[in-house]
């Protein structure tokens, strides 16, 4: 919402400043957005006339223009809106000046080898409107006006409010200066309300339709016959332009006065146009009308139309139509000032993507009492500058409004707010809000302006009266340094402990989008289905994540064209397995790349293989206090996986839930996206399925065993089936005697030369220790025969000798 | 001169001389080998008179120490000198460079995340989740938001169905409607994590992150609001005075709402957090709408509190002095390791929040 000070004081007497007013309007809840002094700047936009226009020779869409600036020599001009043509009073910006919408700064410039001596502008260039369709088209009124400044020198400066969606008076000036008023800034001028003298009734036929759901509930309009609309004088055009406003014509401008300072929306038709008389009512499907945008606007079933007996003429509250717009040559208006329902105003808008100012002001709630006050202002305003005749006011209902009255409790406002104000305070403050106020012992019956659609209960009020007696009232109460129950759950300290975890092994974090692109997800989804988003910002960024390895690899990828190798990435977080709330998993994604130890000096370089990647996954498990020793470890992985290079984890035996997969990513993959690099490990750590430990870190800690007896090894080495896992073969042996077998470690494997073609030799070192005794030759011979023959007989293997 | 005089002032003219090793050990063993000088010294002892065996037996004890350290010193020096010369020979250039290693590193919107659930932990807040694909009743409705509200549009929002009642998160509130439906009162709460909306452009990304922050108990107002925040902005920044505005604001889920604008100056162009005069706005909050406390089955005539949300990005941003919200989530590698931080540096209270 743009308001200047002058304007504000229309409707407020202060002697303030408006350095004064700037803090003020922020305190009560009016955020200051911006202050744009009308600086000498615009002073530079200059009314202009193209002269002659000629085709640029490298550029088909572009024109060379000459124009006229209101000096001697005509400018030249390259312009690529389609209307610039010979005779178009335009507005032109010289080099140098800022052009308010972008605010960058003009500079005379060679386009397509021909040189711009400043621009033509457009409407939205200029801040004037949204229309950025070609630059300005002025009225031939403006052709005395060549050379001379566009803008009017303005003393005020605009203020741009933020207004919330909840404060739909402060949608017009006089809500601003009420708010003010209240707030002890000033007091609001108390306007006389001129009422239309008219002895002539109003004779073109209004109509609601009864009908469920109709969107108007009041109908309020005044013929006014013989007019001449003109151009508005000076004082309302300045008003307007004082606002960013661009004026039209008197009639137009004389609404959009009106809209602007009392939040009251109104529409002018061409009287002469209506057929018959108007009807308000539903649409029906498949009506159609052509709109003051321009565009045609095809209908669904249930929308408020303002017609007349040959059809459609506006969308109530919404916009207009083309067939019934007043012109310069209008001669007898019918204003329309009217209650329109927010929710089928917000519905209809919604379906044919429409928003204008009228729209944006319904669907916040219009003072249903403002129909009359809006036509009187107009009216008599029309009357003034375009002369004619007004008729009598007429209102149509379908609903008559009542105020709202609700109790509110005096105590409620020091409960919530943890404030105290008298309550002479609170009286003062409502009554300026413009609420009636009748105090009983302990609450006020309250009567709520019609203007404020916002407050419906007690909670509101005290928002109210806080709002305006001031936040910086309210107490600081320091918080008290006391915890009653543990910051983190256990799932979220072992997410935290995961993530910190697989960083301390040299992978960097990093967080992208849960959405991705389905030509990558594609490859990575497994089982999963895919999850499109039904607006996405881009079709990049189309579905939901399956896993997160599409992103981490596109991003991968990405660094590696800037030159970087032996990247190791990670990220936490969470890939969707289907569309409905919960359906998601929470997973640790890495992905390492290229080789170890590159164009070292003093370690030989290899690239990363499987067991790198399988180390950083095992290591971080254990350190969040797993036991590997009971993992269990097969080869059944998705499909973006080397089949033969990687594996599937499970904490124990039972293999219940899939702990994690790793492996190097299917070389099929990689020359699909087009990646390059010597290796491409990845693992992804299901974190939702680590079933947390039953005994917390704490717990096991407790109970510490350490034999003091003395160990021994024994090598051994088995051939064995070449398809036989060496898991197998650890297990088969740890499940021999626990209380001996403390370690066993796999230090050689060989295929080739002297084994059979499908049998491996493995070699063994093993652990004796016992927590008991010292272990002498014949105890140690025995557990060594032992482990022979269990393996033996077993497994199948093969001791070698 | 006696005897034994004459073998002192011989043996320590001998081993003024340049020796190897094995001729002093050569020495050693003339002396004191089964039948060295020295030893045979000894041996006569017993065939002294009694008289003089006492003066003898000191006087020999007193030569014998000395050619003995001697020789032991001696002996040493050779001995540190081999060592010396072998090790000089294995000096090798000790500024090649070590074996290499990689850092990992911890993104900043994680680290942040920590920071601030450990400083809400200190005041008695614990960590909640929720889904980030949420229902349309979570996110808009339960939260006061009806269908017709015009606040619906200030959230872009992705939709995952055509009747649009699946979309994804466009604030991290519904875990306030989540938390409160599954327990009872009171609430003292904070949730982090990711939500979205369809803008992108300079200052906005589809995906960002918000901790929403709930306390509701019998007796809390807007005091405590004020309290909670502005220990919260004083510790996160981890300065000494904060200067903090309310300012009115609106949000269909709280009444009375507020927006809270913190104070900085611009210094050598960063933005220096604290006193200043300018202000930057940095979160909203207000006390729960009764509506809400309705919708998820608590009285408001019992229970009140506030509630608050605030974009966790954006104060990394603001911390961190980084500029582009867009970096955040573009993964470049040379900006990851510049603003990561070491996974070492767990934020605590007691070691404080950043080194």
């Amino acid at each position: 919402m743009k308001i200047t000070f002058d304007w504000l004081k229309d409707h407020l007497k202060t002697n303030l400043k408006e350095k004064n007013l700037l803090d003020q309007l922020t305190n009560i809840g009016l955020e200051v957005e911006s202050v744009e002094s009308p600086s000498t700047e615009n002073d530079l936009f200059k009314v202009a006339k193209i002269i002659k226009t000629q085709k640029h020779p490298n550029a088909d869409r572009l024109k060379i223009c000459d124009v006229n600036v209101g000096q001697k020599k005509l400018i030249k001009v390259v312009c690529g809106a389609a209307n610039a043509k010979v005779g178009l009073i335009t507005i032109y910006a010289p080099p140098g000046a800022i052009i308010p919408k972008t605010k960058t700064k003009l500079v005379e410039a060679k386009i397509r080898g021909v040189t711009s001596y400043g621009m033509l502008c457009s409407e939205s260039e200029l801040n004037l409107s949204d229309e950025s369709d070609g630059i300005t088209e002025l009225s031939e009124k403006y052709e005395k006006s060549i050379g001379k400044s566009y803008f009017l020198k303005s003393k005020s400066n605009l203020i741009d409010l933020s207004i919330t969606p909840n404060r739909p008076d402060c949608l017009g000036v006089r809500g601003i200066a009420r708010d003010l008023a209240a707030s002890g800034f000033g007091k609001l001028v108390n306007l006389k309300k001129k009422k239309l003298k008219s002895k002539k009734k109003q004779t073109l036929k209004i109509k609601i339709n009864r009908e469920k759901n109709q969107g108007c509930t009041a109908f309020g309009s005044c013929l006014i016959t013989n007019v001449k609309n003109t151009e508005s004088p000076q004082w309302l055009k300045d008003k307007l332009i004082s606002v960013g406003q661009k004026p039209i014509s008197a009639i137009v401008d004389v609404t959009n006065f009106v809209m602007l300072d009392i939040n009251r929306p109104m529409h002018a038709y061409d009287a002469d146009k209506i057929a018959k008389g108007i009807i308000v009512r539903n649409s029906k499907s498949g009506e159609e009308f052509k709109a003051l945008d321009n565009k045609n606007y095809k209908l669904e079933s249930g929308m408020c139309v303002i017609s007349d007996h040959k059809g459609v003429l506006g969308l109530g509250g919404i916009i207009g139509g083309t067939r019934s717009g007043t012109e310069f040559n209008t001669k007898n208006i019918l204003l329309e000032s009217a209650y329109f329902d927010p929710r089928s105003i917000r519905n209809t808008a919604k379906k044919l993507s429409l928003d204008t100012d009228a729209k944006f002001r319904f669907e916040r709630g219009i003072d249903p009492l403002s129909i009359e006050e809006g036509l009187n202002k107009a009216a008599s305003l029309i009357k003034k500058i375009c002369g004619g005749e007004t008729s009598k006011i007429d209102i149509q209902k379908n609903e008559t409004y009542k105020k709202d009255t609700i109790k509110f409790d005096i105590n409620l406002f020091e409960k919530i707010s943890g404030v105290k104000i008298s309550t002479t305070e609170m009286i003062k403050i409502l009554v300026e809000l413009g609420f009636k106020v009748k105090k009983n012992r302990n609450n006020f019956q309250l009567t709520i302006p019609s203007w404020r659609p916002d407050i419906t209960q007690e909670v509101d009020v005290v928002e109210e009266l806080i709002r305006i007696s001031g936040y910086e009232k309210i107490k600081t109460i320091n918080p008290i340094k006391e915890r009653t129950k543990s910051t983190l759950t256990q799932p979220q300290k072992l997410f935290h402990f995961l993530q910190r975890s697989i960083a301390s092994k040299g992978y960097l974090e990093a967080i992208t989008w849960s959405f991705t692109d389905s030509n990558y997800n594609d490859h990575f989804k497994g089982s999963n289905k895919e999850i499109r988003i039904v607006n996405p910002i881009s079709s990049e960024l189309g579905v939901l994540r399956n896993s997160i390895f599409s992103n981490l690899i596109m991003y991968l990828n990405k660094n590696l064209d800037r030159g970087f190798k032996d990247l190791s990435i990670f990220e936490i977080g969470p890939i969707f397995v289907g569309s409905n709330p919960g359906e998601q998993n929470t997973v640790l994604c890495g992905l390492a790349s290229g080789k170890k130890s590159r164009l070292s000096w003093i370690d030989q370089e290899r690239i990363l293989d499987v067991f790198d990647i399988k180390k950083d996954v095992v290591q971080t498990l254990v350190e969040a206090g797993y036991n590997s020793e009971k993992f269990y470890i097969d080869n059944e992985v998705p499909d973006y996986y080397h089949p033969g290079k990687s594996g599937r984890l499970f904490l124990n035996e039972e293999k219940k839930e899939v702990a994690a997969f790793f492996g190097e990513i299917h070389p099929g993959i990689l020359k699909k996206i087009d990646i390059k690099t010597e290796s491409l490990l990845g693992f992804e750590i299901f974190v939702d399925n680590l079933k947390l430990p039953k005994k917390t870190l704490n717990n096991q800690k407790k109970k510490f065993i350490a034999s003091d007896y003395q160990k021994s090894e024994r090598d051994f080495a088995f051939i064995i089936d070449k398809n036989l896992s060496s898991q197998d073969l650890i297990k088969t042996i740890s499940s021999i005697n626990k209380n001996l077998i403390s370690n066993i470690r796999i230090f050689d494997v060989y295929v080739g030369d002297n084994i059979p073609k499908d049998k491996k030799s493995i070699a063994i070192n093993v652990t004796i220790q016992s927590n008991e005794k010292t272990l002498n030759d014949v105890d140690l011979e025995n557990i060594n025969k032992l482990i022979i023959k269990t393996v033996e007989n077993k497994t199948g293997a093969k001791i070698r000798s | 001169m006696s005897d034994l005089k004459k073998l002192k002032e011989e043996f320590l003219l001998k081993l003024t001389e340049k020796l190897d090793l094995s001729e002093i050990n050569q020495i050693k063993s003339d002396l004191f080998g089964k039948n060295g000088l020295i030893s045979l010294q000894f041996k006569k002892i017993g065939s002294i008179d009694e008289t003089e065996r006492k003066k003898f037996a000191s006087e020999l004890n007193v030569v014998k120490d000395e050619l003995q350290e001697l020789i032991n010193s001696k002996i040493n020096q050779i001995q540190n000198a081999e060592i010396n010369q072998k090790l000089d020979k294995e000096k090798i250039d000790i500024t090649l460079p070590e074996r290499s290693f990689v850092r990992g590193k911890i993104h900043p919107v994680s680290q942040t995340i920590d920071e601030i659930s450990s400083i809400f932990s200190e005041i008695g807040f614990s960590v909640e989740e929720g889904p980030d694909v949420e229902n349309e009743y979570n996110n808009f409705t339960a939260l006061n938001t009806p269908d017709n509200h015009p606040a619906r549009d200030m959230h872009d929002t992705f939709y995952l169905d055509e009747k649009k009642q699946k979309l994804l998160r466009t604030h991290t509130s519904p875990v306030q409607i989540r938390t409160m439906l599954k327990d009872k009162p009171p609430f003292k709460i904070i949730a982090p994590g990711r939500t979205y909306r369809s803008d992108s452009d300079q200052t906005h990304a589809p995906m960002f992150h918000q901790v929403e922050g709930l306390h509701i108990d019998k007796n809390i107002n807007m005091g405590h609001l004020k309290g909670c925040l502005n220990y919260f902005i004083k510790e996160f920044f981890e300065v000494d005075k904060i200067k903090m505005r309310f300012r009115p604001s609106h949000f269909p889920f709280t009444e009375p709402s507020a927006e809270v604008d913190i104070g900085y100056e611009m210094k050598d162009g960063k933005i220096v957090i604290g006193e200043g005069n300018q202000w930057l706005e940095i979160l909203g909050c207000g006390m729960v709408h009764p509506n809400v406390l309705k919708n998820v089955k608590v009285d408001p005539k019992k229970f009140q509190g506030y509630a608050f949300g605030i974009g966790i990005d954006r104060l990394a941003m603001l911390k961190y002095g980084i500029n582009d919200l867009r970096a955040f989530f573009d993964c470049d590698y040379r900006w990851l390791n510049h603003f990561g931080f070491d996974p070492l540096d767990v934020p605590t209270n007691y070691r404080g929040l950043s080194r």
